[in-house]
Protein backbone atom coordinates (compact mmCIF):
# COMPACT_ATOMS: atom_id res chain seq x y z
CA UNK A 1 0.00 0.00 0.00
CA UNK A 2 1.18 3.24 -1.19
CA UNK A 3 2.24 5.76 1.74
CA UNK A 4 2.10 9.11 -0.62
CA UNK A 5 -0.24 11.78 0.04
CA UNK A 6 -2.46 12.12 -3.35
CA UNK A 7 -1.67 15.71 -3.29
CA UNK A 8 2.07 15.21 -3.73
CA UNK A 9 1.81 12.95 -6.65
CA UNK A 10 3.59 14.26 -9.69
CA UNK A 11 0.27 13.36 -11.42
CA UNK A 12 -2.04 14.93 -9.58
CA UNK A 13 0.54 18.16 -10.00
CA UNK A 14 0.80 18.17 -13.71
CA UNK A 15 -3.42 17.62 -14.00
CA UNK A 16 -3.86 20.61 -12.06
CA UNK A 17 -1.85 22.33 -13.98
CA UNK A 18 -2.70 21.65 -16.97
CA UNK A 19 -6.18 22.02 -15.79
CA UNK A 20 -5.22 25.44 -14.37
CA UNK A 21 -3.63 26.72 -17.60
CA UNK A 22 -5.96 25.35 -20.06
CA UNK A 23 -9.82 24.27 -18.63
CA UNK A 24 -11.78 22.41 -21.01
CA UNK A 25 -13.86 25.27 -21.80
CA UNK A 26 -11.15 26.72 -23.28
CA UNK A 27 -9.18 24.09 -24.81
CA UNK A 28 -12.64 23.00 -26.34
CA UNK A 29 -14.86 26.69 -26.79
CA UNK A 30 -18.01 26.71 -27.66
CA UNK A 31 -17.93 29.61 -29.20
CA UNK A 32 -15.70 32.64 -30.80
CA UNK A 33 -15.84 35.91 -30.67
CA UNK A 34 -17.64 37.59 -33.32
CA UNK A 35 -14.63 39.22 -34.98
CA UNK A 36 -13.39 36.06 -35.83
CA UNK A 37 -16.29 35.95 -39.03
CA UNK A 38 -13.30 37.22 -41.74
CA UNK A 39 -11.52 35.53 -44.13
CA UNK A 40 -8.42 36.47 -43.30
CA UNK A 41 -8.89 34.43 -39.76
CA UNK A 42 -9.52 31.16 -41.73
CA UNK A 43 -5.81 30.78 -43.26
CA UNK A 44 -4.61 29.64 -39.85
CA UNK A 45 -6.93 26.80 -40.01
CA UNK A 46 -6.18 25.72 -43.69
CA UNK A 47 -2.54 26.01 -42.54
CA UNK A 48 -3.52 22.81 -40.04
CA UNK A 49 -5.64 20.98 -43.04
CA UNK A 50 -2.85 21.24 -45.41
CA UNK A 51 -0.40 20.16 -42.66
CA UNK A 52 -3.48 17.12 -42.14
CA UNK A 53 -2.43 16.20 -45.69
CA UNK A 54 0.82 16.70 -45.90
CA UNK A 55 1.48 14.45 -43.29
CA UNK A 56 -1.10 11.59 -44.28
CA UNK A 57 0.16 11.60 -48.05
CA UNK A 58 3.60 11.55 -46.47
CA UNK A 59 3.16 8.50 -44.05
CA UNK A 60 1.82 6.80 -46.99
CA UNK A 61 4.74 7.41 -49.04
CA UNK A 62 6.75 6.46 -46.58
CA UNK A 63 5.53 2.90 -46.55
CA UNK A 64 5.77 2.46 -50.04
CA UNK A 65 8.98 3.90 -50.95
CA UNK A 66 10.39 5.66 -53.93
CA UNK A 67 10.13 2.70 -56.68
CA UNK A 68 6.17 2.68 -55.48
CA UNK A 69 6.44 6.85 -56.10
CA UNK A 70 8.33 7.43 -59.57
CA UNK A 71 7.04 4.43 -61.68
CA UNK A 72 3.26 3.47 -60.72
CA UNK A 73 0.13 5.91 -61.15
CA UNK A 74 -1.28 5.70 -57.95
CA UNK A 75 2.32 6.48 -56.23
CA UNK A 76 2.70 9.39 -58.51
CA UNK A 77 -0.54 10.56 -57.56
CA UNK A 78 0.05 10.70 -53.75
CA UNK A 79 3.30 12.04 -54.64
CA UNK A 80 1.75 15.22 -56.21
CA UNK A 81 -0.75 15.73 -53.74
CA UNK A 82 1.85 15.64 -51.01
CA UNK A 83 3.42 18.13 -53.31
CA UNK A 84 0.68 20.17 -53.87
CA UNK A 85 -0.51 20.11 -50.00
CA UNK A 86 3.37 21.40 -49.03
CA UNK A 87 2.72 24.16 -51.79
CA UNK A 88 -0.62 25.20 -50.10
CA UNK A 89 0.69 24.93 -46.83
CA UNK A 90 3.20 27.58 -47.39
CA UNK A 91 0.70 29.91 -49.46
CA UNK A 92 -2.17 29.91 -46.88
CA UNK A 93 0.85 30.13 -44.06
CA UNK A 94 2.30 32.95 -45.76
CA UNK A 95 -1.19 34.80 -45.70
CA UNK A 96 -1.75 33.66 -42.27
CA UNK A 97 1.36 35.11 -41.33
CA UNK A 98 0.88 38.53 -43.05
CA UNK A 99 -2.31 38.93 -41.47
CA UNK A 100 -1.09 38.14 -37.91
CA UNK A 101 1.84 40.66 -38.25
CA UNK A 102 -0.07 43.06 -39.38
CA UNK A 103 -2.59 42.77 -36.46
CA UNK A 104 0.12 43.24 -34.10
CA UNK A 105 -0.83 39.35 -32.89
CA UNK A 106 1.64 39.50 -30.31
CA UNK A 107 -0.56 42.29 -28.38
CA UNK A 108 -1.85 40.80 -24.82
CA UNK A 109 0.45 38.42 -23.63
CA UNK A 110 0.32 36.53 -26.68
CA UNK A 111 4.61 36.83 -27.71
CA UNK A 112 4.57 32.93 -27.10
CA UNK A 113 1.26 32.45 -30.11
CA UNK A 114 3.69 34.60 -32.21
CA UNK A 115 7.04 33.36 -31.25
CA UNK A 116 5.75 29.31 -31.85
CA UNK A 117 4.05 30.47 -35.16
CA UNK A 118 7.02 31.89 -36.46
CA UNK A 119 9.66 29.14 -35.57
CA UNK A 120 7.14 26.77 -36.91
CA UNK A 121 7.46 28.50 -40.35
CA UNK A 122 11.53 28.92 -40.26
CA UNK A 123 11.48 24.88 -39.31
CA UNK A 124 9.05 24.34 -42.10
CA UNK A 125 11.24 25.20 -44.95
CA UNK A 126 13.92 23.06 -44.21
CA UNK A 127 11.52 20.09 -43.93
CA UNK A 128 10.41 21.01 -47.50
CA UNK A 129 13.69 21.62 -48.61
CA UNK A 130 14.97 17.79 -47.13
CA UNK A 131 11.13 16.53 -49.12
CA UNK A 132 13.07 17.93 -52.05
CA UNK A 133 16.18 16.48 -52.16
CA UNK A 134 14.58 12.85 -51.18
CA UNK A 135 13.03 12.67 -54.03
CA UNK A 136 15.31 10.13 -55.10
CA UNK A 137 15.51 11.68 -59.05
CA UNK A 138 17.76 14.56 -61.02
CA UNK A 139 15.50 17.46 -59.66
CA UNK A 140 16.39 15.68 -56.29
CA UNK A 141 20.28 15.75 -57.29
CA UNK A 142 20.36 19.47 -58.69
CA UNK A 143 18.95 20.95 -56.07
CA UNK A 144 21.26 19.55 -53.28
CA UNK A 145 24.21 19.71 -55.23
CA UNK A 146 23.06 23.74 -55.24
CA UNK A 147 22.06 23.87 -52.03
CA UNK A 148 25.30 22.17 -50.33
CA UNK A 149 26.93 25.58 -51.38
CA UNK A 150 24.45 27.53 -49.11
CA UNK A 151 24.91 25.24 -46.49
CA UNK A 152 28.86 24.96 -46.99
CA UNK A 153 28.89 29.20 -46.49
CA UNK A 154 26.96 29.23 -43.46
CA UNK A 155 29.62 26.73 -41.72
CA UNK A 156 26.69 23.75 -41.16
CA UNK A 157 27.70 21.50 -44.38
CA UNK A 158 29.59 18.77 -42.79
CA UNK A 159 26.47 18.30 -40.18
CA UNK A 160 23.67 18.87 -42.43
CA UNK A 161 24.83 17.56 -46.07
CA UNK A 162 22.45 17.81 -48.60
CA UNK A 163 24.27 14.91 -50.86
CA UNK A 164 23.56 12.25 -47.96
CA UNK A 165 20.13 10.96 -48.82
CA UNK A 166 19.93 8.93 -45.44
CA UNK A 167 20.72 11.56 -43.54
CA UNK A 168 17.68 14.29 -45.63
CA UNK A 169 15.95 11.43 -45.52
CA UNK A 170 15.46 11.00 -41.79
CA UNK A 171 15.38 14.71 -41.46
CA UNK A 172 12.12 14.96 -43.77
CA UNK A 173 10.44 12.12 -42.11
CA UNK A 174 11.02 11.91 -38.62
CA UNK A 175 12.78 15.15 -37.34
CA UNK A 176 11.64 18.05 -38.62
CA UNK A 177 7.88 16.70 -38.64
CA UNK A 178 8.35 16.09 -35.35
CA UNK A 179 9.52 19.80 -34.70
CA UNK A 180 6.83 20.98 -36.88
CA UNK A 181 4.30 19.28 -35.54
CA UNK A 182 5.22 19.30 -31.61
CA UNK A 183 5.39 23.39 -32.25
CA UNK A 184 1.73 23.18 -34.02
CA UNK A 185 0.47 21.66 -31.28
CA UNK A 186 2.23 24.26 -28.83
CA UNK A 187 0.91 26.84 -30.66
CA UNK A 188 -2.77 26.09 -31.42
CA UNK A 189 -3.07 25.61 -27.27
CA UNK A 190 -1.37 28.52 -26.78
CA UNK A 191 -4.50 30.02 -29.22
CA UNK A 192 -6.81 28.23 -26.94
CA UNK A 193 -5.19 29.71 -24.10
CA UNK A 194 -5.18 33.22 -25.01
CA UNK A 195 -7.32 33.90 -27.39
CA UNK A 196 -7.23 35.25 -31.21
CA UNK A 197 -5.84 38.47 -30.94
CA UNK A 198 -8.79 40.70 -31.44
CA UNK A 199 -8.60 43.49 -34.23
CA UNK A 200 -7.02 47.04 -33.25
CA UNK A 201 -10.48 48.93 -32.84
CA UNK A 202 -11.95 46.50 -30.33
CA UNK A 203 -8.20 46.30 -28.52
CA UNK A 204 -8.62 50.44 -28.50
CA UNK A 205 -11.92 50.11 -27.04
CA UNK A 206 -10.49 48.43 -23.80
CA UNK A 207 -8.94 51.67 -23.52
CA UNK A 208 -11.45 53.92 -23.99
CA UNK A 209 -12.25 56.56 -21.79
CA UNK A 210 -16.18 57.50 -20.35
CA UNK A 211 -16.88 60.68 -17.94
CA UNK A 212 -18.20 59.14 -15.23
CA UNK A 213 -21.63 60.34 -13.95
CA UNK A 214 -21.10 61.40 -10.32
CA UNK A 215 -17.66 63.58 -11.03
CA UNK A 216 -15.32 61.04 -10.39
CA UNK A 217 -12.19 60.51 -12.19
CA UNK A 218 -12.79 59.13 -15.96
CA UNK A 219 -11.95 55.08 -15.63
CA UNK A 220 -11.48 52.92 -18.41
CA UNK A 221 -13.98 50.55 -19.77
CA UNK A 222 -12.93 46.75 -20.11
CA UNK A 223 -13.20 45.26 -23.49
CA UNK A 224 -16.89 43.74 -24.53
CA UNK A 225 -18.88 46.64 -21.75
CA UNK A 226 -19.40 48.42 -25.06
CA UNK A 227 -20.65 45.82 -27.26
CA UNK B 1 0.45 1.14 -72.32
CA UNK B 2 2.21 3.38 -70.31
CA UNK B 3 3.01 2.25 -67.01
CA UNK B 4 3.92 6.00 -65.37
CA UNK B 5 0.90 7.31 -66.43
CA UNK B 6 2.65 10.27 -67.93
CA UNK B 7 1.10 10.06 -71.01
CA UNK B 8 -2.57 10.33 -69.72
CA UNK B 9 -1.69 12.95 -66.92
CA UNK B 10 0.24 15.24 -69.03
CA UNK B 11 1.57 18.28 -68.25
CA UNK B 12 -1.70 21.83 -69.10
CA UNK B 13 1.76 23.76 -70.08
CA UNK B 14 4.56 22.63 -71.94
CA UNK B 15 7.62 22.54 -69.45
CA UNK B 16 9.69 20.81 -71.96
CA UNK B 17 12.22 23.56 -71.63
CA UNK B 18 14.23 25.83 -68.63
CA UNK B 19 11.65 28.68 -66.89
CA UNK B 20 11.46 31.35 -67.43
CA UNK B 21 12.80 33.99 -65.39
CA UNK B 22 12.33 37.58 -64.45
CA UNK B 23 15.93 39.89 -64.05
CA UNK B 24 15.63 43.13 -62.65
CA UNK B 25 19.13 44.16 -61.43
CA UNK B 26 20.18 41.63 -58.69
CA UNK B 27 16.83 40.02 -58.20
CA UNK B 28 16.63 36.87 -60.29
CA UNK B 29 13.03 35.35 -60.11
CA UNK B 30 11.13 32.42 -61.81
CA UNK B 31 7.58 33.60 -63.48
CA UNK B 32 6.62 30.86 -61.50
CA UNK B 33 7.46 32.08 -58.21
CA UNK B 34 6.41 35.52 -59.14
CA UNK B 35 2.84 34.11 -60.21
CA UNK B 36 2.75 32.40 -56.63
CA UNK B 37 3.38 35.84 -55.37
CA UNK B 38 1.02 37.74 -56.56
CA UNK B 39 -1.52 35.53 -55.99
CA UNK B 40 -1.02 35.70 -52.35
CA UNK B 41 -0.77 39.69 -52.54
CA UNK B 42 -4.54 39.19 -54.21
CA UNK B 43 -5.91 36.28 -52.13
CA UNK B 44 -4.66 38.56 -48.77
CA UNK B 45 -6.05 41.83 -50.32
CA UNK B 46 -9.57 39.75 -50.98
CA UNK B 47 -9.33 38.06 -47.26
CA UNK B 48 -9.32 41.41 -45.22
CA UNK B 49 -12.10 43.13 -47.85
CA UNK B 50 -14.72 40.98 -48.77
CA UNK B 51 -16.99 40.55 -45.57
CA UNK B 52 -17.33 36.76 -44.02
CA UNK B 53 -20.90 34.86 -44.94
CA UNK B 54 -23.11 35.86 -41.72
CA UNK B 55 -20.37 38.05 -40.26
CA UNK B 56 -22.91 41.14 -40.22
CA UNK B 57 -25.93 39.39 -38.62
CA UNK B 58 -23.19 37.86 -35.89
CA UNK B 59 -21.94 40.94 -35.58
CA UNK B 60 -25.78 42.60 -35.13
CA UNK B 61 -26.80 39.68 -32.67
CA UNK B 62 -24.09 40.18 -30.49
CA UNK B 63 -24.57 43.79 -29.88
Amino acid sequence: MSTHSPERSWTVRVREAGVGALPPEKLLPDSQPTYVASWIYVFGVASLASLAVIIGSGMILTLKGPAWWHYTGVGHFFNSVHLWAVELFFFVMVVHLWGKYWMAAWRGGRTRVWVTGAVTFLIAVPCALTGYVSQQNFDAQWISTQAKDAMNSVGIGAFFNLTNFGQMYSFHVLLLPLAVVALVVAHVLLVRRHGVVPPFELDGRALAVVPAPDGAPDAPVPTGAQS
Amino acid sequence: MDPTGTGVMGAVFNLNHPAHVVHWHFISLSVSNVVVMALMLIVFAVAITVPFPGALRRRGGAS
